[in-house]
C-alpha cells in the first residue's frame, strides 16, 4: 500500500486576499481582484489589467515580520508570507524528528528588483545586495532559512505549471520515504520583464479575462504566493494535525509541440490528467469539479477543453477557471489554484467562471457561471499548464478516513 | 541507483567526439572558460536552429549525443537542471525594457524561460513523457538527478535523460564580480591554485546523461545516490549525513577510493574542501576538475562526467590529481561540491 499524502496546512496571498480567510471570503462573494498596475513603473500601466497584490514593498516587509533591508525581492516577501501561514497551520516548527522539505517554484525569481536596479548592477556597487537575489533559488532559501527547514530544499521552474510540479515532487518524496512532510508551492511577483514578454506575445487581455468564452481575448497576469503542507500518514500520527484533504493523484506530461502554444488536441493536457486519474484510483465520473488552467487565451482554452472532452467523454464534470478572480499568477498558479480547489472540498462549493457569456463553438460544454453552494464535492482536479508544454494535473479528495486517523493518534 | 549509459558533454574541453578520455587538455588564460561548441547542424536542423539561442543549441546537442551513445530514442523522462537558464536572452530583454519598453522581440522572452531546454529537447524528440526543470543554484542538477533516481525507483521510468546546463556571458561575469564570485582578472586555468586570490574562475557547460535501470554495453558507472544539504548558520555537519548516505549502499568512508572535490580556486571558500578532506578522508586520493570546466551552478555535471570516465576507463589522469595519493583501485568515487559553504552536495558513483 503506497504511503498516503495528506494536506494539513495552507497559506496564500493573492490579489483577492492576504491570507486564507480573505481569499475564501472574496471567492464566496464572487469578488475578483483585477485592477490597474500600481506598483510597477511601466508604460503598460494604463493598458493592462492585472491581479496585483495591493500591498507595497514596505507593507510586505511588515506582514512578513522582517525589518526592511536591501536584498529582498517582492517575490521573496510574498513567498515568506504565504509559506509562514501554511507552516503555522501545519505546525512545521514542532516534531523536529520529522524529515521536512521545502519545494518552491518561481520563474521570475528576484527579477522585480533586478529590473529596477539593472543599470546599477552594470555601473556601480550601490545595489549589490540584490545581485545575489536575482535568481530563482533566493526566495526558496530565504523561506527555508526563516522557517528552519533544512532536510531538503529545491526550486522548480516549469513556467506556469511550476507550483503544481512542486506539489507533485513533494508527494513523490513522501511516497518514496525520503521525507515525512513537505512545504510545497510557489511564488511569483509581477514584473515589467514578463508583463512586456507576454505583451509581446500578444496574449494579454486589456479587459477582465473570459476563460472558456467564445470571445476570449487573453490573459490578465497576476501575482501572489501559495504553499501547502503535505504530510504522510505516519507524520500525521506524530504531528496530530487534522488533514484538510488528501492528495491522491498527480500527473506530469509534455506537449512536445511548440514553445509557447498548446497542441490543437491538448495531448499534454490529456496525458497529465489521465496519469493523475490513473494514479488516484478514481474513475473519471468520481471527479466533481475541475479547476481548469483556463488562461483565457484562444489557444489554451480550446486545447484544454478538447483534452477534458477526451478524458471525461459524455459526463463532463463542473468546470471553471478561477483566473478571472486572481489573474494568472504563473509560477504560483499551481499552488494558488490547488488551494482554491481544496476550498471546494471543505465548503462544498464550486467557484464560478466569471465573465463567461458564450460557449466556445468547438466545445460541447460551458463552465460554471454562478457560485454553487451546498453541492457534493468529494474529488477535485486542478490543472496547470505551462510554456514549453509542461502540463501537470493534481487530484485532491476529501479526507474521508479522517476519524480513523485521529482515533489512532488518541 | 541507476546506470549511466550515455553522456553528451559540451564544455571548455574537447569533450565531443571519440577522443581518448582527457587525452588533450585545453589551456586557457581568460576571464572565464567558454565552451568549445560543435557544428550544430550535425545535431539540429539548421532551419530550426536559426532562431535558437546558444544555450538551447548546446542543450539539444548534448542531449542527442548522450542518447545516441546509449542507443536510446525515447526517454521516459526529461529533466534539466540550470542555475541561471538563458543568461544571454534575459540580458537582451533587460537591456531593452530598462531603456525603451516598446517593441520587445518575443523570441528572447520565450527562450529566457528556464524550462526551454527541457521542452525544446522534448519537442525535438516528440517526447510526451515526464518533463521538469530545476533551478536551484548548485542544487539544480542534483535535484534533477534525485528526481530521475526516484522515477526509476517508482518504476515510472526505465530511461531518464538528465541535463546540467549553464552559460556565462561577459556582462553577467562583470555583474557577479561585484559580489566577489569570480577572479577580477584573467587567470590561467592550469595554475589556478597558485593564484591564491578570492573568487573562482567562471565557466559553463552542457552535460546530458542517460540513466537506465539496466547495465548495457555502453555503461560507464552506477550512480548510487545523490544528496543535497543546505547549510544555514552552520546547520550542516558532514558527519551527520555522510555515514548514512554511504551506509545505505553498504559502503563506509573507508571504501571510498577517490574523492572528487569541487575545488575552484576561490581562496576564501576552497578551505572548506581542504578541511572536509582532512577530517573525513585523510590519506585518500583527492581529485578535482573545475580547472577544466570552470565554476558554474551545474559544474557537477562535468564532475559526474569525470567520475564516470575515470571508472569506465579505469584511469585516473594526472591532470585531476589534487594530492599525490594513488588510489588502490578505482571502484567508489565520492563527488563533493559546495557553493559558498551554503549549498553542499554529494554523489556516490561506483564502477561496474
Amino acid at each position: 500500500m503506497p504511503r498516503r499524502i495528506f494536506i494539513t496546512g495552507y497559506g496564500i496571498i493573492s490579489c483577492i486576499g492576504n491570507n486564507i480567510d480573505e481569499n475564501l471570503s472574496s471567492l464566496l462573494r464572487s469578488k475578483p481582484g483585477l485592477g490597474k498596475i500600481r506598483h510597477i513603473d511601466t508604460l503598460l500601466r494604463d493598458e493592462l489589467l492585472v491581479g496585483e497584490v495591493s500591498k507595497t514593498q514596505d507593507d510586505l516587509f511588515a506582514m512578513a515580520g522582517i525589518a526592511p533591508v536591501e536584498g529582498y525581492s517582492r517575490n521573496a516577501l510574498l513567498g515568506i508570507i504565504a509559506a509562514r501561514e501554511a507552516s503555522l497551520q501545519g505546525r512545521l516548527n514542532e516534531n523536529p524528528e520529522l524529515k521536512t522539505g521545502l519545494i518552491s517554484a518561481t520563474t521570475v525569481g528576484g527579477m522585480d528588483r533586478c529590473e529596477l536596479f539593472y543599470n546599477d548592477f552594470l555601473t556601480n556597487d550601490t545595489r549589490n545586495a540584490h545581485i545575489d537575489s536575482y535568481d530563482c533559488a533566493d526566495s526558496t532559501e530565504r523561506i527555508a532559512s526563516l522557517l528552519g527547514i533544512h532536510d531538503f530544499i529545491t526550486t522548480i521552474s516549469t513556467a506556469c505549471s511550476s507550483a503544481a510540479n512542486s506539489i507533485m515532487l513533494g508527494a513523490r518524496m513522501i511516497r518514496t520515504g525520503r521525507l515525512d512532510r513537505v512545504l510545497a508551492g510557489g511564488c511569483e511577483s509581477l514584473t515589467k520583464f514578463h508583463l512586456n514578454g507576454f505583451n509581446a506575445l500578444k496574449i494579454l487581455d486589456k479587459d477582465p479575462c473570459k476563460p472558456f468564452d467564445q470571445q476570449r481575448a487573453g490573459i490578465n497576469l497576476g501575482e501572489g504566493a501559495a504553499y501547502l503542507v503535505l504530510e504522510s500518514e505516519e507524520s500525521l500520527e506524530k504531528s496530530g494535525n487534522e488533514p484538510l484533504c488528501e492528495l491522491v493523484g498527480w500527473g506530469n506530461a509534455c506537449e512536445a509541440f511548440h514553445q509557447t502554444a498548446s497542441s490543437p488536441d491538448g495531448t499534454g493536457a490529456y496525458l497529465a490528467m489521465k496519469k493523475a486519474l490513473d494514479l488516484s484510483g478514481l474513475q473519471a465520473g468520481d471527479i466533481d469539479y475541475v479547476n481548469a488552467h483556463g488562461t483565457g487565451t484562444d489557444n489554451n482554452d480550446l486545447s484544454e477543453g478538447r483534452a477534458i472532452e477526451k478524458l471525461f467523454g459524455e459526463r463532463i464534470p463542473k468546470i471553471s477557471s478561477t483566473k478571472p478572480f486572481t489573474g494568472h499568477t504563473t509560477s504560483a498558479a499551481g499552488s494558488t489554484e490547488a488551494i482554491l480547489s481544496i476550498f471546494c472540498l471543505q465548503h462544498q462549493v464550486i467557484w464560478p467562471n466569471l465573465n463567461f457569456r458564450e460557449q466556445i463553438s468547438e466545445l460541447s460544454f460551458s463552465p460554471v457561471e454562478k457560485l454553487l453552494t451546498n453541492v457534493p464535492v468529494n474529488a477535485v482536479m486542478s490543472n496547470s499548464f505551462g510554456f514549453g508544454g509542461n502540463d501537470t494535473s493534481l487530484i485532491f479528495k476529501k479526507a474521508g478516513e479522517k476519524s480513523k486517523i485521529v482515533n489512532r493518534k488518541s | 541507483m541507476a546506470f549511466i549509459n550515455g553522456i553528451g558533454l559540451i564544455s571548455p574541453q574537447n569533450t565531443i567526439g571519440s577522443r581518448e578520455f582527457l587525452s588533450e587538455v585545453v589551456e586557457y588564460t581568460a576571464d572565464y572558460l567558454k565552451c568549445i561548441e560543435p557544428v550544430y547542424r550535425t545535431y539540429i536542423d539548421p532551419i530550426q536552429s536559426r532562431r535558437m539561442s546558444r544555450l538551447i543549441k548546446m542543450g539539444i546537442s548534448a542531449a542527442k549525443i548522450s542518447m545516441a551513445e546509449a542507443g536510446l530514442t525515447m526517454p521516459d523522462a526529461i529533466i534539466t537542471g540550470t542555475g541561471l537558464g538563458s543568461v544571454e536572452d534575459t540580458e537582451k530583454i533587460l537591456g531593452e525594457i530598462t531603456k525603451e519598453e516598446r517593441f520587445l522581440n518575443p523570441t528572447p522572452f520565450i527562450q529566457s524561460t528556464y524550462n526551454t531546454i527541457s521542452s525544446q529537447v522534448a519537442i525535438q524528440l516528440k517526447c510526451h513523457n515526464y518533463n521538469s526543470t530545476y533551478v536551484h543554484r548548485t542544487f539544480s542538477f542534483e535535484s534533477g538527478l534525485i528526481d530521475g533516481l526516484m522515477q526509476i525507483e517508482e518504476q515510472t521510468a526505465s530511461h531518464v535523460l538528465i541535463g546540467a546546463i549553464d552559460e556565462m556571458t561577459m556582462n553577467h561575469l562583470q555583474i557577479t564580480r561585484r559580489i566577489g564570485q569570480w577572479k577580477m582578472h584573467p587567470v590561467s586555468n592550469m595554475t589556478l591554485l597558485e593564484n591564491k586570490t578570492p573568487g573562482a574562475l567562471a565557466g559553463e557547460g552542457a552535460a546530458f546523461f542517460v540513466l537506465g535501470v539496466e547495465k548495457t554495453g555502453t555503461t560507464y558507472a552506477d550512480l548510487k545516490d545523490v544528496k543535497t544539504c543546505i547549510n544555514f548558520n552552520g546547520s550542516f555537519k558532514p558527519e551527520m549525513v555522510l555515514p548514512s548516505f554511504l551506509g545505505n549502499h553498504g559502503i563506509t568512508m573507508h571504501d571510498i577510493d577517490l574523492v572528487l572535490l569541487g575545488t575552484n580556486g576561490d581562496h576564501d571558500f576552497d578551505p572548506v574542501y581542504d578541511d572536509f578532506a582532512r577530517q573525513f578522508f585523510p590519506g585518500k586520493a583527492l581529485g578535482w576538475y573545475k580547472h577544466l570546466c570552470g565554476e558554474y551552478h551545474t559544474a557537477t555535471g562535468f564532475g559526474l562526467y569525470i567520475a564516470a570516465g575515470v571508472l569506465k576507463n579505469q584511469t585516473y589522469p594526472g591532470i585531476l590529481h589534487l594530492n599525490h595519493v594513488t588510489p588502490p583501485r578505482l571502484k567508489n568515487i565520492l563527488i563533493y561540491n559546495h557553493f559558498r559553504n551554503v549549498n553542499h552536495a554529494f554523489m556516490l558513483v561506483q564502477g561496474v
